[in-house]
């Protein structure tokens, strides 16, 4: 038996000749919260885009939920309904209104009825505080909005894993809280998340884990009081002299 | 120069119309043009023109247009050399085609059944044309002109051209190289000749070629090549679309567990159609027009008619009233598409932004 959400036995990926990611092994138990930091180009988010395949590995195995990952349709289906996803760009559908947005995969991918995922979606709307703005285009919320939009999408199909791509990076400041206190709320109910970010103080408050990546390797692993006060290497050291002030 | 203060609409025009010295002349310049050629095409064009009785003594005496020929021919025109007796069936046809096209025009009859009630539209046209079953005489396509043809040609040309543009779009940006070739050779080709030469193919080489049991008719060749054509323009325009949109539209649909498909359809499609509509309007009037074309190789669409009709002897041929008659079906077909088009536009860009 697997009691793990997500592991990864020896997983690479190259771009051409850069190799991205250096045979990652990484397990993620259920309901565990992992934040990933390193620098630019360290493999950080390759290494989330491979476990839902927007990337694809090259070689070792990746299993969620006990599902292995690849790039059968079947096994990319299995794998996308169980695993959420937030982008640092939003990525709302600029065509359709938010509250289409919600409902568009669970009606189509999960064949929902309208009416059922339109309650699903307004329920979860009400979660991230943004019910009043449902029938709205994207373009008209705030950065801060549209990702809690982006968060309410993902979690419309109730996924068991959620992975998040810098989800704060390309927010204004006063905007950066709105989002954190969301995904603060998911992982104080038990989501198993994934969290790429620089926001150590969401680390500090969330994470059961901090993972520090340095060209395409896990440099340090450990749950954040340790790896605040103790990193045990030079570089992880210089890294967070750098983004801690 | 006294400055102009007020905001009035009025100030506006008059701002645009003379604002600045080049706005000025240029008002200038068109204030005369329209001074000297309006009152002259007005007198010949209605004062002195000649309409009733539609006979050929009324134009011989006329001396302004003679629009009494266009009374006269205006069957022919519009219907080439059908049977006369059967003309009933092509204006059955127009009237079903046109009236479709206007109905099609509004957004509250965009459903799936619309393409049910196109396809039934053009089927019925087909088998009212042609005819050769419930007491209608068999008429050949090769007896087939004018306005019919020109709408037959343009809807089908257009209707299945476009869908075949947007698969070619597609499957040029896929991910299988071999399908992403044979998109990539049928467009650059197809681009590659002048649809002139498409056409000579389709009704000069093609019989040459094929056995005859297995050649379509004229008029099917030719509405293959005109789709042909149009498919591969509309393929590239639609490219353009799907280049511009961001690839975390895709990155997103997938993630969410989209198909291939569905992806394309409810997330790509509609955001990279939406994006080069100018574009694809463009691209549509202007194969609205080269149906025109197809009289080389010896369909009578609309112009033939027209040239067919100015043949009779007993008249004394008034072309620039016919081409006027024919151009003013084409300005009503094209700028028509040209405002729907603009509408979609709008409504594609979706509510204002606060």
């Amino acid at each position: 038996m697997n009691e793990n959400a997500i592991s990864l036995s020896s997983v690479s990926k190259s771009f051409g000749a850069f190799q991205a990611l250096k045979s990652i092994d990484l397990s993620v138990a259920k309901g565990e919260r992992i934040v990933i930091c390193g620098p630019s180009g360290s493999g950080k988010s390759t290494l989330i885009r491979c476990i839902n395949q927007l990337e694809t590995h090259e070689a070792g195995e990746i299993l969620v939920n006990g599902i292995k990952v690849g790039t059968e349709p079947k096994q990319l289906e299995a794998i996308r309904t169980q695993v959420g996803m937030v982008f640092q760009s939003f990525n709302l559908f600029p065509h359709l209104t938010i509250l289409e947005n919600c409902t568009l995969a669970p009606i189509w991918v999960k064949k929902l009825s309208k009416a059922a995922a339109e309650a699903k979606a307004m329920q979860l709307l009400e979660r991230v505080r943004i019910p009043d703005q449902a029938h709205k285009r994207p373009s008209q919320l705030s950065g801060g909005q549209q990702q809690r939009v982006a968060i309410a999408r993902a979690l419309c199909m109730e996924p068991s894993v959620m992975l998040f791509d810098e989800p704060t990076s390309a927010l204004d400041p006063e905007m950066v809280k709105e989002v954190l206190d969301v995904m603060l709320e998911l992982a104080s109910e038990g989501m198993t998340m994934l969290v790429v970010t620089h926001e150590m103080g969401f680390a500090r408050q969330a994470a059961d884990r901090v993972i520090f990546m340095d060209q395409g390797n896990i440099l340090e692993s450990g749950p954040p009081t340790e790896f605040f006060a103790n990193p045990r290497h030079e570089r992880t050291r210089l890294f967070l002299s750098q983004i801690l002030h | 120069m006294q400055k102009l203060s007020s905001d009035a609409p009025g100030w506006n025009a008059v701002r645009s119309l003379v604002g600045s010295p080049f706005n000025a002349v240029l008002t200038v310049i068109f204030a005369v043009i329209l001074f000297l050629a309006l009152p002259p095409f007005l007198t010949w064009a209605v004062f002195d023109a000649a309409v009733f009785p539609a006979v050929p003594e009324t134009c011989r005496t006329a001396a302004g247009a003679c629009w009494s020929f266009i009374v006269a021919k205006h069957s022919q025109i519009l219907f080439g050399i059908y049977p006369f007796d059967e003309r009933w069936r092509p204006l059955l046809v127009c009237t079903l085609l046109i009236g479709l096209l206007v109905y099609s025009i509004r957004p509250s009859a965009w459903r799936a059944r619309l393409a049910g009630f196109w396809i039934v539209a053009l089927m019925l046209s087909w088998g009212l044309m042609r005819g050769g079953f419930a007491g209608l005489a068999s008429v050949s396509t090769d007896n087939w002109g004018g306005l019919p043809v020109t709408l037959l040609l343009t809807v089908v040309a257009i209707g299945i051209g476009f869908p075949t543009g947007i698969l070619l779009a597609l499957a040029r940006r896929s991910d299988l190289p071999v399908i992403r070739l044979l998109s990539t050779l049928f467009i650059e080709l197809t681009r590659a000749l002048p649809l002139l030469s498409i056409l000579f193919i389709a009704s000069i080489m093609l019989p040459l070629l094929v056995p005859e049991d297995l050649l379509p008719d004229k008029f099917s060749r030719a509405v293959i090549a005109l789709t042909m054509f149009a498919s591969a323009y509309l393929a590239e325009v639609v490219r353009g679309g799907l280049q511009a949109l961001p690839k975390g539209q895709a990155e997103a649909a997938q993630a969410l567990g989209l198909s291939y498909w569905q992806c394309q359809l409810k997330v790509i499609l509609p955001q990279a159609i939406a994006v080069v509509i100018p574009a694809l309007t463009n691209t549509i009037i202007v194969m609205i027009k080269n149906t025109s074309l197809v009289l080389v190789i010896g369909l009578f669409d609309l112009i033939s008619s027209g040239k067919a009709a100015l043949a009779d002897p007993e008249w004394s041929s008034p072309s620039v009233e016919v081409y006027l008659f024919i151009t003013a079906i084409y300005f009503t077909l094209c700028f028509g598409f040209s405002r729907f088009a603009d509408r979609l536009e709008q409504r594609a860009k979706g509510p204002s932004h606060e």
